[in-house]
C-alpha cells in the first residue's frame, strides 16, 4: 500500500496556536482536518509537506448556526453534518442535495467543508455550491480576519487566495427568505467526481427572477460561477424560454476540458441541460415558499 | 511520537512515526488484522473502523490523529462469544464470499443500525455505497443487514 | 437417491448432501480472523517495493541505486542487471513467451518493474524507491492495437532475436470455406465492429507474496496470493531452478481472485530473490495502482463480426475476425493449444450451419495478460460477440430479439451437440430456460410499457435532435443467452505448459468416522470448505461438519492446476465424488467382512451399508471407519484403513447456460443509464449448495454492470495508463446494482458424476451483453445499432449523436 513520506506532526489546541505553527514553520506546513484530500496526495507522494498541523481538536471551528441573515458554518464542519443540518435544510435544500452526491457516507464522516474548499479541486461540489450562493469565506491570520467572496477565493485549479500562515475558519451563507435552490450532478458512478455539476438559487418576485446564483463544477468556470447567465436571467420572467437562454450562456462561457469523464462538447452541453434543470427546480421551490 | 488510544475498550500505547496510517497501526502494531486495506485513495472501504463512534476509512487517518480517541474494529463486534446480529446476519444471508470487504461492511452496518434500526433497502445501499464488494453483487449484504435489523440483540431491545 | 432429493439433516442441522448450508469458512471471516497474505508476519521479515517505469516504451540508459543502498533501513536493491547475472532477468509466461522480471534493455509498458528494494519496513522501502535514479531514452510507443502491425510501427520485442514486427500469432477455428459458402447464399448479411475493452479483475485484496528461503536446507516456502498453488510450485522450480521437492507454496485466505491471481508476477519472483540475497523472509504486496497497472488485465479484443441469415431471421452462419491486444509480453493463462482461449465457442447457443473465426494476437506497449476476470478463457468475449450480433440482426430485420433467439436456439433433441467449431455441448434445454426468463421478466408487458414510453416521448416532441422533453425517460430491454464450456479440461486436449488439467483429490476417513478431504483447487471466496464437504456428505453420509476440507498448501494437498475458468466443481468436484465412491466401495468390503456376508448381499443407503432384506443389520460409515482401522480381518489383498486418492481427468467440459434480461432507464437529457431490473435464469445442473450458487451469480451480475457501464483501462497517446486507481478505474457500488432477480432450470451434465456444471463465471460472462443490449435498445429512437463499452453517460450521449468513442483511447 502507498505510504506518505516522513513529516512532523502537531496537534493544534487553538486557532491561534495553529496559525502560530504555520507562521513558525513556513509554507512547508499544511493543516490537516479530515485528511481526505491531503493524505491520498501524500500517499501518492504528490504532496510532501514537512509538517502537518492537525486541527481536529478545534471544536470551536465546528458549528452551523444562524447569525442574523446569514448561516455561519465553521470550517471544521463535516460533510455529514452539512447533510443532516435542519437549519441548512430549512433555508437551502441545495446543501443536502449536493452533500448526498459528494463522495460516500464514510468519507463524509471525516471530510470537512474547509478542507474541500481549500483543496481547490476544479470538480469540487461544495465550491460550486458556495459560489452559487455567493457565500463569503472568513480567513484568519495572526493579524486578524479578512473576508473574501467565495467567487474570488479561487486563483485556479488547486490554488486559492489563502496565504501560507492563514486559515479558513468560517463560511458565511446568506439567507434569502423564500428563495429556492437545487443541485444537479452527472457522475459516472455514485461517489465519483462530477462530469459536470450545477448548483443554483433563485429568488422570485411574483413570477419574475429577483436574484439568481449559478455555480458550476468541473468545467473551469471562473469563480465556479456563471455570471453571464445570472445577468441574463435577473429581472426576467421565470419562463422556460428565459431559463434556456440563461443556460445556453452558462454553457457558452465555461471552459470544460476533455478527459475520461467526457469530451468538451458533452460537458458544455451538460452545463446547459443541468443549469436548466437546476433552475427549474429552484424556481419550483421558490414558488412554493422556498428552500 | 507516543500515541495512546482506546481500542475495543482497552487502552493501548505505542511509539509511532507521525506518518503511520491508522490501518497499519491496528493491523501491524496491534495485530488486529481483521481491518483490511484495498486501495490507496479512500475508495474501497475495506479499512473501515470506528473512530469516536463513527465509521472512518482508516487508510486515510494517521495513527497520530487517533491519539486520545476511541477505536472500534471488527474484533470488537462480538460480545463474549455472542456474535453481533450483524455478524449473524452476514452468515445467515451469505453476505460474504472472500471475506475481504466484510469487516468494513459490518462496521458500517452496525453504525447504520445503531442510528436507524429499521433501514429501507435504499438506505442500506446508500450507507454502504463507499465500500466495494467484488463477490456478492451487494444483494446478500443488503439482506444480511436487513436480517440484523429484524433480529436485534436482546440488550438492544431492552434499551 | 437422486441429487435433487432433499438431503436429510445432520445433528447440527446441515444437509447431509446437497442443499442450502451456511458456510463453514464464515466463522473466521466474521470475526476478523481470516488469514490473508498481508496478515502474515514472520520473524525477521523484510519488505519489498518495486520501482516502476513512468514510460510506456523507453530505453534504459542507466540506473543509479547508490543513494537507495545508503538508506539506513535498506537491505538490498536489485536491478535487472543483477538478475541477468543470476539468469533470472526473464521468466517464462504461461503462453510460451518470456516476460522481464526487471527490465534490462528497455521498458515496454507504463508501470513495468525496473528495480526492487528490500528494507526493514514497508515505509522505508517506499522511501528508498524515490532515491533510485533511472535515466531513460523515451521511444515511440505502440498504443493502438489496430496500428501495431503497420509497417514502420516500433518493434516492441527487440529482445526476441530477429523479431521485426509486433505479431504474436494467427489462429483460426471453424470451417472457412463452408462459412464463406453460407455467406454467399445468405439473404441477409450484417456486420458490426465491436471492442471488448481492457478491464481488470481488481479483487479487493491485491496480489502479493512472502518468500522465505532457508539457506541451510535449500527449502523455499512462499506464501502467495495464488489461485493455483501447485502450478506455481512447478513454475518456481522452472524459473528459479529450485528443486521442486524443496518448494512449498502456501495459498492463505484469498481476498478474491477472478483470474487476477493465476499467473506468477515479477514481484513474486523478486520476493524470492530478495529472500535469497538477504537471508530473511521478504514480503511484497502490491498497492492498488500496481495491481491495476501491471497485473493481469482482461479482454482487449477488437472484433469484427458478420452474421448471415434468412429474411425470416434464421441464422445461417457467423464469421469473426479478432485483433487481440496481449500487451508487451504474451502472458495469457489458458490451455496451451488455444492461444485465443475458448473464444471459438462464439457460435454460442444457436443452431447454425457454419462458423469461422480468425484471431491475430499483437504486442503493444501495455501490461501483459488478457485472460482473467472470470472470463472462462475468453468465453466472455465470445458470448458478447454473438449476443451483440444477434441483436444487430434483429435490428436489421426489425424483429423482436426474443423471437430471433426462439427461432435459432438449439433444441433439446440436438444434445449432445457438436457445434461448428468443435465443441461438444453436453446437455441443454435452451428454449425452456429462455421462456422462464421471459416470464419472470414479464417480457410482453415490458415491451408494451416501453412502446408507451416511446410514444409519450415522441408526443412530447422527442426527436434525436431534441431528446430532452419534459423529463421523459426511455426504457431499454436487453436479452442475452449464453452457453459456456467450463471445467478444463480433458488432458488429451488441455494442458498448461505441458501440465495436464486433471485434478488430484485425497480423502481420509479417520477411525471415528470424521474425514479430511484434500483438494488441489483453491478457494478465493467460492466456499470450497463447505461445498466440497457437502459432496463427500452426499456420497458417504458423513455429516458435512465432520469433514474438513484442506487446500492451498502444496505440501498437504495432491497436485492439480487450481481454481479458475469455473473448473473447481466440474473437475475437483468430480474428483471428490469419485474418491468418496472409492471409499464407499472399500467400506462395503469392510462391512461385509464385519457382517460375515458377501459384498453382494449389501446395499447402500446414505451413510450405511445394510444387508439386503434385513435392513436392521448393517454398518454405518462411522462404524466401518473404526473397523477398517481396527483388528478386523479383511479379505486377502484388501488393505486396512479408509483412505483413497484419485486423479480425475474429465471426459469433456460441462456446458452451463442461462438466459438474462436487463431493463434499463435512459435519461435522454444527460445520457445517464440506470439498471432498473436484472433477471438471471441459470442452468448449471443440480446445485450442491443453492445459496452459494446464487451468491456466485449475484457477484457476476455486478461485474457485468461494471463492465458495461463504467470499467475500462484506456491509454493516452504516450501510452500512459489512465485507470491506475479506484478513482479512475470505477467499480460498481451498491447503488448501481439493482436487486437481482434469479431463477433456475436444471439440466444435469450427463458425464459429470454429480451432474453438476461450473457456475462461478456464468454471470460475468453472460451479463455484459444483456446490459449493453438494453442500453442499445433504449437508444432505438436514435437509430443506434451499437456502441462500445463502457456506456458512460458521455458514451451514451455520443452514441445518441451517432459518434460513439473508441473507449480504449484517451477521450479527446
Amino acid at each position: 500500500m502507498q505510504t506518505p513520506a516522513p513529516f512532523e506532526y502537531d496537534r493544534a489546541t487553538s486557532i491561534d496556536q495553529a496559525i502560530g505553527l504555520l507562521e513558525q514553520y513556513g509554507p512547508d506546513t499544511r493543516l490537516v482536518a479530515g485528511g481526505h484530500s491531503l493524505l491520498p496526495m501524500m500517499k501518492l507522494r504528490l504532496a510532501q509537506p514537512g509538517r502537518l498541523v492537525d486541527i481536529n481538536d478545534l471544536d470551536d471551528l465546528s458549528y452551523i448556526r444562524q447569525e442574523e441573515a446569514q448561516i455561519a458554518i465553521g470550517s471544521l464542519t463535516r460533510h455529514s453534518e452539512l447533510l443532516s443540518s435542519p437549519l441548512l435544510a430549512q433555508h437551502w435544500s441545495i446543501f443536502a442535495e449536493a452533500e448526498r452526491v459528494i463522495a460516500d457516507p464514510v468519507v463524509r464522516n471525516r471530510g470537512t467543508i474547509g478542507g474541500s474548499l481549500c483543496q481547490g479541486d476544479p470538480a469540487e461540489d461544495l465550491s460550486a455550491l458556495v459560489c452559487a450562493l455567493r457565500a463569503q469565506l472568513v480567513i484568519r491570520s495572526r493579524g486578524g480576519s479578512r473576508t473574501v467572496e467565495a467567487r474570488d477565493f479561487y486563483l485556479g485549479p488547486y490554488e486559492t487566495v489563502i496565504g501560507p500562515a492563514e486559515m479558513l475558519t468560517e463560511v458565511r451563507i446568506p439567507i434569502h427568505e423564500g428563495a429556492g435552490s437545487a443541485y444537479e450532478k452527472v457522475e459516472r458512478r455514485a461517489g465519483d467526481w462530477a462530469v459536470v455539476a450545477v448548483g443554483c438559487f433563485v429568488k422570485l418576485d411574483a413570477d419574475r427572477v429577483l436574484d439568481v446564483g449559478i455555480g458550476l463544477a468541473a468545467v473551469n468556470a471562473r469563480g465556479f460561477a456563471a455570471p453571464e447567465a445570472e445577468d441574463r436571467l435577473r429581472g426576467q420572467p421565470a419562463t422556460e424560454e428565459q431559463l434556456a437562454a440563461a443556460a445556453s450562456l452558462a454553457a457558452q462561457h465555461c471552459r470544460p476540458q476533455a478527459d475520461q469523464r467526457g469530451p468538451e462538447d458533452y460537458k458544455r452541453y451538460l452545463v446547459g441541460e443541468l443549469t436548466r434543470r437546476a433552475l427549474r427546480r429552484a424556481i419550483d421551490r421558490a414558488s412554493r415558499g422556498g428552500a | 511520537m507516543q500515541v495512546t488510544m482506546r481500542v475495543n475498550g482497552e487502552e493501548v500505547s505505542r511509539d509511532v512515526e507521525p506518518r503511520l496510517l491508522l490501518v497499519h497501526f491496528v493491523r501491524e502494531r496491534l495485530g488486529l488484522t481483521g481491518t483490511h486495506w484495498g486501495c490507496d485513495t479512500s475508495n474501497c472501504g475495506t479499512c473501515v473502523l470506528w473512530m469516536d463512534g463513527e465509521p472512518v476509512k482508516s487508510c486515510t487517518v494517521l495513527a497520530a490523529m487517533a491519539d486520545g480517541r476511541d477505536i472500534r474494529t471488527v474484533e470488537g463486534l462480538e460480545k463474549g462469544t455472542q456474535l453481533d446480529p450483524v455478524q449473524e446476519g452476514f452468515m445467515r444471508e451469505h453476505g460474504l464470499q472472500c471475506g475481504f470487504c466484510t469487516p468494513g461492511m459490518m462496521m458500517t452496518a452496525r453504525w447504520l443500525l445503531d442510528h436507524n434500526p429499521d433501514p429501507s433497502e435504499h438506505e442500506i445501499r446508500e450507507a454502504i455505497s463507499g465500500q466495494i464488494c467484488r463477490c456478492t453483487g451487494y444483494e446478500n449484504i443488503v439482506r444480511a443487514i436487513r436480517w440484523a435489523a429484524e433480529h436485534p440483540a436482546k440488550e438492544e431491545v431492552a434499551s | 437417491m437422486t441429487v435433487t432429493d432433499a438431503a436429510p439433516l445432520s445433528a447440527a442441522g446441515n444437509p447431509i448432501g446437497f442443499g442450502r448450508m451456511l458456510r463453514k469458512e464464515d466463522a473466521r471471516f466474521l470475526r476478523g480472523q481470516g488469514n490473508y497474505l498481508d496478515d502474515i508476519q514472520l520473524p525477521g521479515m523484510l519488505h519489498g517495493a518495486i520501482l516502476r517505469s513512468p514510460h510506456a516504451h523507453a530505453r534504459i540508459i542507466s540506473i543509479d541505486t547508490s543513494a537507495a543502498e545508503a538508506h539506513p533501513k535498506v537491505k538490498a536493491v536489485i536491478t535487472g542487471a543483477m538478475l541477468e547475472g543470476l539468469k533470472l532477468a526473464w521468466m517464462p509466461t504461461l503462453s510460451q513467451d518470456v516476460q522481464a522480471v526487471l527490465a534490462t534493455d528497455k521498458v515496454r509498458f507504463h508501470g513495468q518493474e525496473v528495480a526492487f528494494v528490500v528494507a526493514e519496513d514497508r515505509y522505508s522501502a517506499r522511501d528508498a524507491l524515490e532515491l533510485i535514479v533511472v535515466e531513460y531514452e523515451p521511444l515511440r510507443p505502440v498504443v493502438d492495437a489496430r496500428r501495431a502491425l503497420e509497417p514502420g510501427a516500433p518493434v516492441i520485442r527487440t529482445d526476441i532475436e530477429g523479431k521485426q514486427d509486433n505479431h504474436i500469432f494467427d489462429w483460426e477455428a471453424g470451417d472457412r470455406e463452408a462459412t464463406d459458402e453460407v455467406f454467399r447464399r445468405a439473404e441477409v448479411v450484417v456486420a458490426q465492429d465491436m471492442l471488448y475493452p481492457r478491464v481488470h479483475p481488481a479483487p479487493m485484496e491485491t496480489c502479493g507474496s512472502i518468500a522465505s528461503m532457508d539457506r541451510v536446507t535449500g527449502q523455499l516456502t512462499a506464501w502467495s496470493t495464488t489461485q493455483a498453488p501447485h502450478a506455481h510450485r512447478t513454475l518456481y522450480a522452472l524459473v528459479a531452478g529450485i528443486p521442486e521437492h524443496k518448494v512449498r507454496i502456501i495459498s492463505p485466505d484469498i481476498g478474491g481472485g477472478f483470474g487476477n491471481k493465476v499467473g506468477i508476477y515479477p514481484g513474486y519472483v523478486l520476493a524470492v530473490v530478495g529472500s535469497i540475497v538477504t537471508g530473511h523472509p521478504v514480503k511484497w504486496v502490491e498497492d492498488r495502482s500496481e495491481n491495476l497497472m501491471s497485473t493481469s488485465f482482461a479482454r482487449d479484443y477488437h472484433m469484427h463480426g458478420e452474421i448471415a441469415a434468412t429474411k425470416s431471421g434464421k441464422i445461417l452462419g457467423l464469421r469473426v475476425k479478432v485483433l487481440a491486444d496481449h500487451g508487451a509480453f504474451n502472458g495469457t493463462a489458458q490451455p496451451t493449444k488455444f492461444p485465443a482461449g475458448f473464444f471459438h465457442i462464439f457460435p454460442g447457443s444457436y443452431d447454425l450451419e457454419a462458423a469461422h473465426c480468425e484471431v491475430t494476437g499483437v504486442y503493444t506497449n501495455k501490461a501483459p495478460g488478457g485472460v482473467a476476470y472470470a472470463c472462462s478463457f475468453r468465453v466472455t468475449e465470445a458470448v458478447y460477440l454473438v449476443e451483440r450480433m444477434v441483436e444487430v440482426l434483429a435490428d436489421e430485420l426489425k424483429m423482436d430479439p426474443a423471437d430471433v433467439r426462439r427461432q435459432n436456439l438449439l433444441r433439446p433433441e440436438q444434445f449432445p451437440y457438436m457445434n461448428k467449431t468443435g465443441w461438444e455441448y453436453d446437455s441443454g434445454d435452451y428454449g425452456k430456460t429462455l421462456e422462464v426468463a421471459l416470464d419472470k421478466a414479464g417480457y410482453d408487458d415490458l415491451r408494451r410499457r416501453q412502446a408507451e414510453g416511446r410514444a409519450r416521448w415522441r408526443a412530447a416532441g422527442g426527436t434525436p435532435e431534441h431528446p430532452e422533453v419534459g423529463g421523459e425517460h426511455l426504457m431499454g430491454i436487453g436479452i442475452s443467452f449464453f452457453t459456456e464450456g467450463v471445467g478444463a479440461g480433458p488432458k488429451k486436449h488441455m494442458d498448461i505448459l505441458g501440465l495436464g488439467m486433471a485434478d488430484g483429490c485425497e480423502l481420509r476417513v479417520h477411525p471415528t468416522g470424521k474425514a479430511q478431504l484434500r483438494l488441489s483447487v483453491q478457494t478465493q471466496g467460492q466456499g470450497h470448505e463447505t461445498t466440497f464437504a457437502q459432496i463427500v456428505a452426499h456420497e458417504l453420509g458423513i455429516p458435512p461438519e465432520d469433514i474438513e476440507v484442506i487446500h492451498g498448501d502444496t505440501d498437504n494437498t495432491p497436485f492439480g492446476l487450481g481454481t479458475y475458468g469455473s473448473r473447481s466443481t466440474p473437475v475437483s468436484g468430480a474428483a471428490a465424488a469419485v474418491v468418496s465412491r472409492r471409499i464407499r466401495d472399500k467400506a462395503r468390503i469392510v462391512a461385509a467382512a464385519a457382517l460375515e456376508c458377501s459384498t453382494d448381499d449389501l446395499e447402500w443407503e446414505l451413510g450405511r451399508w445394510k444387508v439386503k432384506g434385513d435392513p436392521e443389520k448393517g454398518k454405518t460409515i462411522q462404524e466401518i471407519a473404526m473397523l477398517a482401522h481396527g483388528t478386523l480381518e479383511l479379505p486377502e489383498g484388501v488393505e486396512g484403513h479408509l483412505d483413497a486418492s484419485v486423479v480425475y481427468d474429465p471426459p469433456n467440459l460441462t456446458y452451463p447456460y442461462g438466459a438474462y434480461i436487463c431493463v434499463v432507464d435512459l435519461d435522454p437529457g444527460t445520457g445517464q443509464i440506470k439498471v432498473d431490473r436484472f433477471i438471471a435464469v441459470d442452468d448449471c445442473g443440480p446445485r450442491i449448495n443453492p445459496m452459494i450458487v446464487e451468491g456466485q451469480v449475484h457477484g457476476g451480475l455486478a461485474d457485468g454492470v461494471g463492465m458495461a457501464l463504467m470499467e475500462v483501462i484506456a491509454f493516452d497517446e504516450s501510452g500512459n495508463h489512465l485507470g491506475g486507481s479506484f478513482m479512475d478505474y470505477l467499480l460498481p457500488t451498491s447503488l448501481e446494482c439493482p436487486s437481482w432477480e434469479l431463477g433456475e432450470t436444471v439440466t444435469p451434465s450427463p458425464h459429470h458424476p454429480l451432474g453438476v456444471k461450473g457456475v462461478g463465471e456464468s454471470a460475468t460472462v453472460g451479463s455484459p451483453p444483456a446490459v449493453v443490449n438494453a442500453v442499445v435498445d433504449a437508444l432505438e429512437p436514435f437509430g443506434v445499432r451499437h456502441a462500445d463499452m463502457p456506456l458512460t453517460p458521455a458514451q451514451v450521449w455520443l452514441a445518441m449523436r451517432g459518434r460513439p468513442l473508441r473507449t480504449d483511447l484517451a477521450v479527446s
